[in-house]
């Protein structure tokens, strides 16, 4: 006997009325698409419930994929008997005594089949009984066991459950709308973007970047972020933007304290232009209040100024020690740390300004039209995308 | 030619020295270099690296490549007694570890360490119980195989990595390099600290092989300098070769799935018409590793039977390679408590994925004339 089955659980969908159909559709599609290398299981539907038949597939891997997936609330290896009294003793026995360290269970039924002739107060009776009768050192709590034996009598079958694992939670990606996240290899805006997903939110990626300033080595960190952040749903579309001639016109024609400023506004109006282009309604940064000098409010008000778009901040109000918790269990840190310059780290004002105007940048940007230099940036821009599990490129033919 | 001498070293696949070829001419840059040529090798390595990631179930990070199996075991050894001298000086392993952990726990007890080297069973399989009686509190390494490279017999690696994980204080390291691609064994959640694989045991070419190291596992390294794979082994990364070991890996994967009855089937058809050859005493256990046989038979010289055997086109050998030029007894025998004269006369029948059933009822008519014409010779 061992466990054919995992059963996933969708708390928070089931609550949307409408909407439930496809979202949990999404769902479907997105452990379906987080599976695609193993070919031999099957992720079916079934009554407020999600089940992957395992089909001679070992459980780990799948259990450690579907951990990633947004929208599942939690998961649990099952065994699939039949509706049958010996069977399911048979199956709830297997359950209990393959339960590393426990001492302690209780048996919870649920009858979702009304037609089985025993009643779930009956059968966690009769189960219970069995347990202890043929085993020896198993006592019974109900109120704080050390495993729970859940055995749900559905229609078809029963399922028999020892574990209960939690899930990512959130909702599934690709039911939250997109938002075109500025990516740019930092520790902060992956984790951004992670937190964006795990609201449904389906991403796109832009990255501005300088070369020669900036290496091909850098550009790489990008997709290898993007590409992380792949495991968590989906496809990601990464627009990468050449931004050294942009970056050179601004620091030689803005003066020093303004520069960054006004670099930050083209930035975001660029983005805005992609986000048209892409159909896109939102942007997100990894933005943190207070964490660096174009991050205090006065620099956000300056800076958001040339977008009527949201602009997404869910770093807003997160330690920098939180936000680094979060990018090392998601993936992202070692690659974030990796030691390349961006466009950001290369062109640095020594005292750029804390407390920026939006009159006096009014000012500055009359003097110079940075808008042709815009147009070719964009113009120029690569789109690479990004699927999960999908790595395709010249060196298959090595390995 | 039959070659059944798969455990001493496999036929490299075409591909996978194709592959190593490529590599050598195309993306010959050094992967730490800046340059564009640089980089690109070094994401052709990072590729294979999260390939063989993939294929073992590990994180990438957890992958070193090296030169092979005697370079692993080394690594993994003296890198934890050295780091953690001041933790214990107390080591465990068996009588039958391959020479480069034997030997390598030998040097170890010349620098002031003590090493428990238990004994086998008649099958030549550790008993789990010896295993837990032997911690101390002194004890940092316990260095165990997987699969015996003579006999064929498997450890109880998953039960040893249960009590492995009720001493955080020690580190587990397995000697795999026998059991890639022909016994499962699983990594993550294992109690498994360090484990060896090598390349040419797989298909692949001598001088490749990687260690496992787990997630958070520090090690005192054999090679200082340029502090590549994660400083754990300095020197210019062998790209060609990694890429060349990370493709036979997953060959050999692939090649699990499907021909792993194939091989438990003709390991059978082995056991089954050895052992009833008039003199011929089987020494590998029927619930064995599917690809070694060790057969004795006793009052003839094993070489004798080697070169017999070759002359007809058939390729077997003598205990391991690594030992067979010093003609004694085996020490693996001879701790599975085999007498004198069988240890001394013992040969190994090793199998790949590629021998075939016809080859094996060739090789075990050609192997029953041979015995008896060679007897009555003497006789």
């Amino acid at each position: 006997m061992h466990y054919d089955h995992i059963l996933i659980r969708y708390g928070e969908l089931a609550l949307k009325g409408k909407n439930k159909n496809q979202f949990i559709t999404q769902l479907q599609r997105n452990i379906q698409q987080a599976l695609k290398h193993y070919p031999d299981i099957r992720v079916k539907r079934s009554q407020g419930r999600m089940f992957i038949e395992l089909n001679g597939q070992g459980p780990e891997p799948i259990m450690k994929q579907c951990k990633k997936v947004f929208g599942i609330y939690s998961l649990s290896l099952a065994l699939k008997v039949e509706n049958e009294e010996s069977s399911i003793k048979e199956g709830a026995l297997f359950a209990l005594t393959g339960s590393p360290n426990a001492k302690t269970f209780k048996v919870s039924v649920r009858r979702v089949n009304k037609g089985f002739p025993i009643r779930s107060q009956e059968m966690n009776r009769i189960l219970g009984a069995h347990l202890l009768k043929n085993t020896s050192i198993y006592t019974v709590n109900v109120h704080e066991p050390d495993v729970e034996i859940k055995v749900e009598i559905r229609e078809k079958a029963t399922y028999i459950m020892s574990t209960v694992v939690r899930g990512a939670g959130g909702l599934p990606v690709g039911t939250g709308g997109k938002s075109l996240l500025l990516l740019s290899g930092g520790i902060d805006s992956p984790v951004a973007g992670y937190l964006m997903m795990k609201r449904g939110v389906q991403l796109e990626m832009v990255h501005f970047h300088s070369p020669p300033f900036t290496s091909e080595r850098a550009k790489q960190k990008v997709l290898d972020l993007t590409k992380t952040l792949t495991e968590f749903g989906g496809s990601i579309n990464v627009h990468l933007i050449p931004f050294t001639t942009l970056q050179q016109e601004i620091f030689k024609s803005m003066p020093e304290r303004y520069a960054m400023t006004i670099m930050r506004r083209v930035m975001l109006t660029i983005s805005e232009k992609i986000c048209h282009e892409k159909n896109i309604l939102s942007l997100t940064t990894g933005e943190s209040l207070g964490q660096v000098a174009s991050q205090t409010l006065a620099s956000m008000n300056a800076i958001n100024e040339v977008t009527n778009l949201p602009v997404l901040r869910p770093l807003v109000a997160l330690d920098k020690e939180e936000i680094i918790t979060h990018s090392k269990r998601i993936g992202t840190y070692d690659i974030s740390i990796r030691p390349y310059e961006d466009c950001c780290t290369i062109f640095v004002p020594k005292s750029p300004a804390t407390n920026p105007k939006r009159e006096i940048i009014h000012e500055l940007e009359k003097k110079v039209d940075f808008t042709p230099f815009m147009n070719e940036a964009i113009a120029k821009k690569e789109t690479i995308k990004i699927v999960h599990n999908v790595q395709s490129d010249h060196f298959d033919e090595l390995l | 030619m039959i070659y059944l001498d798969n455990s001493a070293t496999t036929i490299p696949d075409e591909s996978v020295v194709q592959s190593f070829k490529q590599v050598s001419e195309k993306y010959f840059a050094n992967p730490s270099s800046i340059h564009e040529l640089g980089a690109d090798v070094e994401r052709l390595q990072t590729k294979a690296r999260e390939q063989a990631a993939t294929l073992l179930q590990i994180d990438p990070s957890e992958i070193i490549f090296t030169s092979g199996g005697t370079e692993g075991n080394n690594l993994a050894i003296k890198g934890v007694a050295l780091k953690y001298q001041g933790r214990g000086n107390h080591i465990i392993t068996t009588e039958i570890e391959h020479a480069s952990v034997y030997e390598t726990c030998k040097s170890l007890e010349e620098l002031g360490f003590t090493v428990t080297y238990l004994p086998v069973n008649s099958d030549g399989v550790v008993d789990v119980q010896m295993v837990r009686s032997a911690i101390t509190n002194k004890t940092i390494l316990i260095s165990i195989m997987h699969v015996n490279n003579e006999t064929g017999s498997i450890q109880p690696i998953e039960e040893i990595g249960e009590i492995a994980k009720k001493h955080p204080k020690l580190f587990f390291h397995v000697d795999a390099v026998q059991a890639l691609g022909k016994v499962p064994l699983q990594l993550h959640h294992s109690g498994i600290d360090l484990c060896t694989f090598s390349g040419h045991k797989i298909h692949g070419l001598k001088g490749t092989g990687m260690l496992y190291i787990k997630k958070g596992t520090v090690l005192y390294p054999l090679f200082h300098g340029g502090n590549q794979e994660q400083g754990l082994r300095s020197g210019t990364e062998n790209v060609a070769g990694n890429v060349s070991f990370v493709r036979a890996l997953r060959l050999m994967m692939e090649r699990k799935q499907k021909g792993y009855g194939h091989l438990q089937k003709i390991h059978q058809n082995l056991f089954n018409h050895l052992g009833k050859i008039d003199g011929v005493y089987i020494n590998s256990s029927e619930h064995g590793a599917p690809h070694i046989m060790n057969v004795s038979v006793p009052g003839l010289k094993p070489e004798v039977v080697i070169h017999a055997l070759f002359e007809k086109g058939i390729v077997i050998s003598t205990q391991s390679a690594c030992s067979s030029k010093q003609s004694d007894k085996s020490r693996v025998l001879d701790a599975s408590g085999r007498s004198s004269v069988v240890s001394s006369s013992g040969l190994r029948i090793s199998l790949s994925y590629d021998t075939s059933e016809k080859e094996i009822e060739i090789f075990i008519r050609t192997f029953t004339e041979t015995i008896k014409h060679l007897k009555d010779i003497l006789e």
